[in-house]
């Protein structure tokens, strides 16, 4: 049986209670994207500045539960100074903690999500630690919530998504 | 029947509540999305299947007619339900949203053009606000929204400017969120007198009080099966008579045509018209056996009692969790149903349902498919408890204890 302390870590509480860059940046050179779970109603507003290929500033707003916040929260500190690449890793790496594995690279989030191991996938690139984030991990015994826990990086991947479009 | 319900009887009907989840005896508070349905409902559907089911209005055979029969039952059952007298006004639709749709579809589109204004509320689900948003996209038809009060009630005070020029009115009779219930009959005058149809949201409404569609005034009224005992994948379409057989229909196929020629199609008269394709026979079935049940508990009496476990519930809550705690929606349990959306401050909705799990509770987090409403309070989600039957104090003592967790294990 799953118990809520494995939901529910220590560092995520925290995240949720003090999240980290929290706010709004200045659009342009920022770009902002919103992301929805229309399931629950939370909201991400993702604002995101790129120094060339590195990400420069981010910073989150809107409303959502520990879970959805603390994620978006620790994801803001972890992507901060990193380039495109490796924060699409992350990305990857994340999901894949997940237990999501993307069908297809770039995809429009058309993602599988495949039982409840948790467990990596084997990866040709170099993975980054995933530190805070690997708190997280107690969410897929909560499938429910995964997508709480995944709403943030999906807001993230489309933010780069467009600022390649319109580049 | 006396005027409370006999809830340790009604439970033993109820078989899915007899489970324990992590040692807890479950307790369901999420009747509102969905109610659960009495072995008696279960029992009508096997045994139709078991014993009578055929395709209706087709076969000559024996089962097809008592096939036929048992449908029409439940359509007159339904008709005396709610007041109506007369029961080709009820449609079977697969559930309330496709019976507004429906409305705005084939009314709609045959009565508004571009300039017609079309008044919505900010109280009501995305089911009666979509489908005239739709229709606004397609036809340049304007929206107006009818504004809500600080305590989640429709706020009627500017209404008839409102409804100047209108030709619909598509309102909530009972708030899935708030659980305010509409002040109904000064409202469809309003309406009535500026020339505007009512289409009336009753899907918390007609499982919950008493209704008489005939002397309520409106025009059409939409309801689901599976929030009053029933099945799901039934929901009804009650319409006057004038309105049905002005309509097109809405959807073609088998059922709905007196005759089909190389040329064009003749429309059946109304409900056939509106029921295209084979309909939801055992699911018809099950419904009329969820009213026989709603009936021989009378329906004052289940309101009776929704009103009395609202109060206690409403006070239990507050002196558990005092200012912790803000309940949306009338503080007066006799203007409101027994849905009680929750605000735990520091506690985010989807938080308080894990918690509310590990206890055995099972409530909705989330915007009840009521954004603008939701965006009116200032908040993405709420944590809904409803209450219906088979609900008791043991279930709101269940409830307070299971938030009083929930904000102690996420207090600073
Ligand atoms: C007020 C209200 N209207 C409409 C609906 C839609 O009902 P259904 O999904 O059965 O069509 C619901 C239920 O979710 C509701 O609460």
């Amino acid at each position: 049986m799953s118990s809520l302390e494995d939901l529910y870590r220590e560092i995520i509480l925290d995240h949720y209670r003090n999240p980290r860059n929290r706010g709004e940046l200045e659009t342009p050179p920022a770009h902002r994207t919103e992301g929805f779970n229309p399931l629950c109603g939370d909201e991400i507003v993702l604002f995101l500045q790129l120094d060339g290929e590195t990400v420069a500033d981010v910073k989150i707003g809107g409303q959502g539960c520990s879970i959805s916040q603390s994620s978006a929260s620790m994801m803001s500190a972890a992507v901060k100074g990193k380039s495109i690449e490796e924060v699409k890793g992350l990305v990857t790496q994340f999901k894949s903690m997940m237990s999501i594995h993307e069908t297809e690279i770039g995809g429009d989030g058309s993602e599988t999500e495949e039982g409840l191991s948790g467990q990596d996938g084997s990866s040709a690139t170099a993975e980054l630690p995933l530190g805070d984030l690997e708190a997280l991990r107690g969410v897929v015994k909560f499938p429910v919530r995964i997508k709480c826990a995944t709403l943030g990086w999906n807001t993230l991947t489309q933010a780069i998504d467009e600022m390649a479009e319109s580049a | 029947m006396t005027n409370s319900l006999d809830v340790a009887a009604i439970k033993k009907d109820f078989r899915v509540l007899d489970q324990v989840q992590n040692g807890r005896r479950l307790v369901f508070l999420d009747s509102a999305a969905s109610s659960q349905r009495p072995v008696q409902v279960i029992d009508a559907m096997s045994d139709f299947y078991n014993s009578t089911y055929a395709n209706v209005h087709r076969g000559v055979y024996r089962l097809a007619e008592e096939s036929t029969n048992r449908y029409e039952h439940a359509r007159r059952n339904v008709a005396r339900f709610i007041g109506a007298s007369n029961h080709n006004e009820i449609v079977f639709t697969k559930n309330a949203t496709e019976a507004i749709n429906l409305v705005a579809h084939s009314w709609g589109r045959t009565n508004l053009t571009a300039g017609d204004v079309v008044v919505v509320s900010m109280l009501d689900h995305h089911a009666n606000i979509v489908p005239w948003q739709m229709l606004a996209a397609e036809r340049a038809v304007e929206i107006r929204w009818i504004p809500v009060t600080d305590d989640g009630q429709l706020d009627l005070s500017d209404v008839d400017r409102l409804l100047d020029g209108a030709k619909v009115l598509a309102v909530t009779a009972m708030s899935n969120v708030t659980g305010a219930i509409t002040q109904m009959d000064s409202l469809i005058a309003s309406a009535k007198a500026a020339g505007a149809i009512t289409v009336l949201d009753a899907c918390q409404y007609v499982p919950h009080l008493p209704i008489d569609v005939d002397a309520l005034g409106a025009d059409f009224v939409a309801f689901s099966g599976h929030k009053m005992l029933g099945p799901s994948g039934i929901g009804v379409l009650w319409g006057r008579m004038e309105l049905l057989e002005s309509m097109p229909p809405f959807l073609g196929g088998g059922g709905m045509i007196l005759n089909v020629t190389v040329d064009g199609f003749t429309p059946d008269a109304p409900p056939a018209r509106f029921e295209a394709g084979t309909p939801p026979i055992t699911e018809a079935v099950g419904l009329s056996a969820a009213i026989d049940y709603l009936d021989e508990l009378g329906m004052e009496a289940v309101r009776a009692h929704e009103v009395s476990l609202t109060a206690y519930a409403m006070r239990k809550l507050t002196s558990e969790l005092g200012d912790s705690l803000r309940i949306l929606g009338p503080s007066e349990p006799a203007q409101r149903g027994g849905v009680l959306s929750i605000e735990l401050e520091g506690v985010h909705a989807h938080d308080v349902s894990q918690v509310l799990d590990e206890h055995a509770v099972c409530i909705r987090p989330g915007h009840h498919c009521a954004k603008p409403l939701m965006r009116h309070f200032g908040v993405a989600a709420t944590a809904r408890a409803s209450f219906y039957v088979y609900n008791d104090e043991s279930d709101a003592d269940a409830l307070a204890e299971a938030l009083v967790a929930a904000r102690d294990f996420f207090a600073l």
